[in-house]
């Protein structure tokens, strides 16, 4: 049983490169020192303020051992304490919650947290394939949009959800990264366009997944003392949790009613006094790696009953707008820089509940939920709020 | 630090050449079952896991997916640290100081015999600029090892004095395999690898896996009658292009060891500290980072163990366990050097414990050259 930290932390500001699908004009570490630099400017800081960094990717996609070494230049690292922190998708938010325990434990007062990808200079699917067991998985082993395909399938019969109500969600996200300057995909679609777009594995098509981007996040952590120096609205880290799972290659269900994710909402509901969480947050950024997945993350978070949540994305609550904006930024459908992506997550949170969200602000945000999704149905869930 | 960390429990599996019969969610459920049934817990107890491993030596990506219900974490809090064991300790050791939990599960695992040691070291260095010269490890600190014996007028015969303490410690280490009684004579002779590194110079090849269980002060107190305290804790990272540092030099080390230092209240550390369980990859290695630590002056570890000073019944034994060089996989080497360090302050090192040690340092490393470098001080429980 997780607690709330002893000592107050707060994201006080945050990073990002404009996300694109391939980004020639910058090696790996000008790219991550891309995101540093926006980071201490948002937080008008320089990096010997820094104490430490964390950082993380996920090595096989560009082939890189000791990246947290390779890339000492560009992350600032240089004769600080730095560490890594890899857990395949849900990365980013593992290093965020890094993030906040090494100041929780008051070792260190200001800790700037790194997530980064550049799935161009790799082969994501290839890298993907080497997580499965080489003798039992492998050889039926087919990247991301296999399992999802499979899991899709069985979700939409099981609660009676339609590829209608899932394009709604790629409609809706594409839309939001419109007012996103980070954002990759920046689209002003269709229903219709999203059914009638490629089919890539039923019933998958090219516009319910997520994108391969390239890009960085950076996050500047840092102590209660600091914290209120630093930026005149922090995003106070209320609850981190994670929960992990190991499923095999048949257990198709279990990816669209995801246990982890159950889980882990509820043990952070629990140290942050939630009791109706649709009400009670103001935001949410989830971690949607395709459009059947948020649906059933609305489900699996209590934001609605067991099979309702195609309802709830057609009655535009979830829409800017809405009661609870899901994803303003656009998420992971417009932007997925893989060990950069589940940070995104909590970076976007933070700006909400910061209120530099620019175009894509949500007004009066005072509690914001993001989830990191990963691993092998991984999950990990931090609550922020404008108000210790 | 206000609140201390306690280590309340240690199992290592047996470190060997090659376990074919082990895979390595096998070794992982070993260490873990095995340091909660000894110290009398379940998983239960864990509110927490830190996993240790490396991608690249598993050959698999998200290289802790494997090891999921071998470690316990199954709708469980758990992470990953993907450099040296020494330093997922010191994560472990954050994540209970931050308040947030009581105890952590820390496990470490690597099977160097299911990769090519070769090519995975070869794919830390800078894809455009230094694999074309073939770097790897071995070579790399090859040149660290000239430049160091040519900087400070080391002799190969004291890195291979190093080997030969090291290797006999060993034989007292029930966990290690390449424990034997040499001379000098026999490592200045074993087969060059890459000048003035020889066979008996370097690490073997070795699998294993290695558990902790760490706990805030009270839990400690409650689960263990003698818990080991982690009093200091620091970690930097040096530039990582060779030709940026002066290889002879450690300022990485130097400055993790000041930082560890001033937290435990260390002033002198060849005084105050009883015993080290260093990170030895490759003899040299030995005597730079006891400089690096402030142990002695440049270029005069090499006297220390001339006059025995750093033997099992010296002033100061360094590595009474008998080191890398007796056998201890890559990552999970600096988990083994707190874990040992610890075994010694609990009195529970069997033949290679050292007489009464009160405090004790353990460093590991990880990266080209020793770039990025972690110590961490242990006292024994009071």
């Amino acid at each position: 049983m997780a607690r709330r930290s002893k000592r107050n932390v707060a994201i006080v500001a945050t990073g990002q490169t404009d996300h694109r699908s391939k980004r020639p004009d910058v090696n790996i570490v000008e790219m991550i020192n891309e995101a540093v630099r926006r980071c201490l400017a948002d937080a008008h800081m320089t990096m010997d303020q820094i104490d430490a960094i964390v950082i993380g990717n996920m090595e096989h996609f560009e082939g890189i051992f000791f990246t947290e070494m390779w890339s000492v230049d560009g992350a600032g690292s240089l004769l600080k304490h730095g560490m890594k922190i890899t857990t395949g998708g849900t990365t980013g938010s593992s290093l965020a919650q890094a993030g906040y325990y090494h100041v929780a434990s008051g070792l260190f007062d200001t800790v700037m947290t790194i997530g980064w990808e550049k799935q161009s200079e790799g082969e994501t699917t290839a890298g993907l394939i080497f997580q499965a067991d080489p003798l039992w998985e492998r050889a039926t082993m087919s990247g991301a949009i296999g399992s999802f395909a499979g899991s899709a399938t069985a979700y939409m019969h099981k609660y009676g959800i339609t590829e209608e109500q899932a394009a709604k969600v790629a409609v809706k996200n594409r839309k939001n990264a419109m007012n996103n300057p980070h954002a990759h995909l920046k689209m002003d679609l269709t229903v219709e366009q999203v059914l009638s777009s490629k089919m890539l594995a039923y019933p998958i098509k090219i516009l319910d997944m997520c994108p391969t981007s390239d890009g960085a996040c950076a996050m500047i952590f840092a102590s209660e003392q600091k914290a209120k120096k630093i930026c005149t609205d922090p995003a106070w880290v209320i609850a981190a949790v994670t929960r992990h799972d190991q499923p095999f290659g048949g257990d198709l269900e279990m990816v669209m009613n995801l246990r982890t994710l159950r889980s882990a909402a509820e043990e952070a509901y629990r140290i942050a006094g939630i009791h109706e969480p649709f009400r009670d947050f103001d935001v949410a950024e989830l971690y949607e790696p395709c459009t059947f997945a948020e649906l059933s993350w609305y489900q699996a978070m209590g934001f609605c009953g067991p099979g309702e949540e195609g309802k709830l994305m057609d009655s535009g609550a979830t829409q800017m707008g809405g009661e609870l904006p899901v994803n303003p930024s656009g998420g992971v459908l417009s932007t997925n820089c893989i060990g950069a992506t589940a940070m995104i997550r909590v970076a976007e949170a933070a700006i909400q509940v910061m209120g530099k969200g620019g175009k894509r602000q949500v007004p009066g945000v005072n509690r914001a939920i993001a989830t990191g999704f990963g691993g092998s149905w991984w999950s990990d869930v931090m609550i922020l709020s404008k108000t210790i | 630090m206000a609140d201390r960390v306690g280590i309340v429990g240690i199992y290592q599996t047996k470190y060997e050449p090659r376990k074919v019969f082990d895979s390595y969610p096998e070794l992982v459920f070993e260490a873990c079952s095995r340091v909660l049934g000894e110290t009398g817990l379940t998983i239960e107890d864990m509110d927490n896991i830190v996993t240790n491993s490396q991608d690249f030596w598993d050959g698999r990506t998200i290289s802790n997916r494997t090891v999921s219900e071998a470690c316990g974490s199954v709708l469980r809090s758990e992470s990953k640290v993907a450099m040296d064991g020494s330093f997922a300790v010191f994560y472990a050791a954050m994540r209970i100081l931050s308040g947030c939990y009581d105890s952590c599960l820390l496990v470490s695992h690597c099977k160097m015999s299911e990769g090519n040691p070769h090519l995975i070291n070869h794919a830390m260095f800078d894809p455009l600029y230094q694999r074309i010269l073939g770097f790897d490890e071995l070579s790399t600190c090859a040149l660290q090892a000239r430049r160091y014996l040519g900087k400070y007028k080391v002799t190969e015969e004291q890195c291979a004095r190093v080997s030969v303490k090291n290797l006999r410690n060993g034989k007292l280490n029930p966990h290690v395999h390449r424990a034997m009684e040499v001379n000098v004579d026999l490592v200045m002779r074993s087969a060059k690898l890459a000048d003035p590194i020889k066979e008996l110079d370097a690490y073997p090849v070795t699998d294993g896996a290695c558990a902790m269980i760490l706990a805030t002060e009270e839990k400690a107190k409650e689960w263990c009658p003698n818990p080991v305290w982690l009093s200091g804790m620091a970690s930097r990272l040096d530039s990582f292009y060779l030709g940026d540092r002066d290889l002879a030099e450690t300022a990485s080390l130097t400055l993790a060891a000041k930082k560890a230092y001033q937290m435990a209240g260390v002033s002198n550390p060849a005084k105050e500290i009883d015993l080290v369980e260093l990170s030895e990859f490759y003899s040299y290695q030995e005597l730079l980072w006891l400089e690096g630590m402030g142990f002695c002056r440049r270029g005069e570890a090499g006297k220390m163990l001339d006059k025995g000073i750093t033997e099992l019944e010296g002033e100061i034994p360094v590595n009474p366990s008998g080191g890398i060089l007796s056998g201890v996989p890559v990552t999970v080497a600096g988990a083994v050097r707190v874990a040992e360090a610890a075994l010694q302050l609990m009195g529970k090192a069997g033949k290679r414990q050292v007489e009464g040690p009160r405090r004790a340092l353990a460093q590991g490393h990880c990266g080209p050259c020793g770039q990025g470098q972690c110590v961490i001080i242990l006292e024994r429980g009071v």
